[in-house]
């Protein structure tokens, strides 16, 4: 059968990419491990991103509070205002606004950096002075970004739910343990733990994208641009199908 | 002399792209080996095969004992810590400083020695290329020439026993190509080096090699001094040398 130009592509790609991630779970768990670079990248992908991660769940907080009261207002629900700011940040827009930052921040500097090191024979380099650059740069980014991504919703969670808190006090008067108490009691473990897992998922797929689009880059400037830009446009992708399976299985197990 | 590298019948293809159509070779012990081409012509692919970057499709290349497409992952770094590759782009790693790129081999292989000694192999590495005041200093920070004498000391910091240049000279203004020449000499020397390079940059072959091999469409075409090969009445052999 005779396929369609893009369809074939597109096959080759998404097999490609099935095999690259074959190969890092073939290498994750094989000697020697590269700790000192795994710390590295937690700390340059984590802790680097904190501050835009809780700038933007800040905001978001904020303003989704901001936006929600009138129609509660027209409801006559004014104060379950807590409780639906803390569902929505908890379940669904922390994870999801989270990992599209950190798509935007993390996939393309990962596309970038190894796209670049790819043009100029870095990685090459690293190759032929005996170091796997797989495990060296693939391994210990993917790992990186699948473990830091969680961490930074958490914190990106709390920040955004400081926020609707000031969000909820501007037009009226709500202490914090009051406001707490309202958010956490509307909360259960079913709103709490498939959303924590799922970005598990989303940082895998932002960091394996990232990672297969610089190691794979074509030759010169053009091509390091573009697997900067392919990681950020695939990596996004990637998290809103994942969001869609996630509240599918959820929805299966009864957790919705 | 026991031969450092031996190919025999190699064949590399890229698609309908016939490269290397039996290509043979033998490089002795603590010889400098140049093969002279045309762009295009595969030299590239043949020094990316002997250190395994590319497959061959067909033939035997043999580096000091070892058949490289016999080797598992594993055996095939162990065998890359004694062969150093000077990249015609240098490919120093633009994220760590000069001193860095030097520790990071050290650090990945010789595991056993001390912060003093990785340091003291950096600083004698650095004063045999004469660029000891640029430890702390990023790639992006250095000239043309630097770089590659950078490049240079970090493919020599592990002391490998084959060095392989794929074109040391090409970008590099003439005192300065004159000057890494004489640099490859000086070190090969001091290390006892076995080397090929890869370069259609006639003077520095002249000043380097002890024997020049001529690759012409994916054959060793020629193989001689450099003076016999300068002075053949060939057709296919003059224009390389005119």
């Amino acid at each position: 059968m005779r396929l369609p130009p893009n369809t074939k592509k597109f096959l080759e790609e998404a097999g490609a990419i099935a095999q690259f991630t074959g190969r890092f779970f073939r290498e994750v768990f094989r000697p020697r491990y590269e700790w000192a670079a795994f710390i590295h990248q937690c700390y340059m992908i984590g802790y680097k991103s904190l501050p835009l991660v809780g700038l933007t769940g800040f905001i978001m907080g904020l303003v989704l509070t901001m936006q929600l009261r009138p129609s509660l207002i027209d409801y006559g629900v004014e104060s379950e205002l807590p409780a639906m700011v803390g569902i929505a940040i908890i379940r669904e827009i922390g994870p999801v606004i989270t990992a599209l930052i950190f798509a935007g921040k993390i996939g393309s500097s990962i596309g970038a950096e190894l796209g670049s090191m790819k043009v100029t024979e870095q990685i090459d380099a690293m190759e032929v002075s005996g170091t796997n650059p797989f495990k060296y740069l693939v391994v210990t980014r993917v790992l990186a970004s699948t473990l830091m991504l969680p961490v930074l919703v958490l914190l990106g969670d709390a920040i955004s739910l400081y926020g609707a808190y000031l969000g909820v006090n501007i037009k009226a008067t709500t202490s914090f343990s009051l406001y707490y108490t309202q958010v956490f009691d509307n909360l259960s473990f079913g709103d709490v733990i498939p959303a924590f897992v799922k970005s598990f998922f989303f940082g895998f797929a932002i960091g394996i994208i990232g990672c297969f689009k610089g190691f794979n880059s074509s030759k010169g400037t053009e091509g390091v641009g573009h697997s900067a830009n392919s990681s950020v446009v695939l990596g996004s992708l990637m998290v809103f199908i994942l969001d869609l399976i996630a509240v599918q299985v959820t929805d299966i197990l009864g957790l919705n | 002399m026991e031969a450092a590298i031996i190919i025999q019948d190699l064949y590399k293809s890229f698609g309908s792209n016939h490269v290397l159509k039996g290509f043979n070779l033998e490089l002795k012990r603590g010889e400098n080996l140049a093969v002279l081409g045309k762009s295009g012509s595969g030299k590239s692919v043949l020094i990316k095969c002997i250190i395994g970057l590319m497959q061959q499709d067909e033939g035997e290349i043999n580096v000091l004992g070892q058949s490289i497409r016999s080797l598992n992952q594993d055996e095939l770094d162990h065998l890359r810590v004694k062969i150093g590759f000077l990249f015609q782009s240098n490919a120093l790693y633009d994220s760590m400083t000069v001193r860095e790129n030097l520790e990071f081999p050290l650090r990945r292989h010789w595991m056993e020695i001390s912060n003093k000694e990785t340091g003291d192999l950096v600083m004698e590495s650095l004063e045999n290329v004469g660029l000891a005041h640029t430890v702390d200093l990023m790639p992006a920070e250095l000239s043309g020439g630097m770089r590659k004498r950078i490049a240079l000391a970090r493919t020599l910091i592990l002391k490998p026993q084959i060095i392989l240049y794929d074109e040391p000279t090409t970008g590099l203004d003439p005192i300065t190509s004159k000057e890494i020449s004489e640099l490859m000499n000086e070190l090969q020397k001091k290390y006892n080096t076995s080397s090929i390079t890869i370069s259609h940059d006639m003077n520095c072959i002249q000043r380097t090699a002890d024997r020049v091999i001529l690759l012409v469409d994916g054959i060793a075409y020629a193989d001689g001094e450099f003076d016999q090969l300068k002075a053949s009445t060939d057709p296919v052999i003059l224009p390389y040398f005119e």
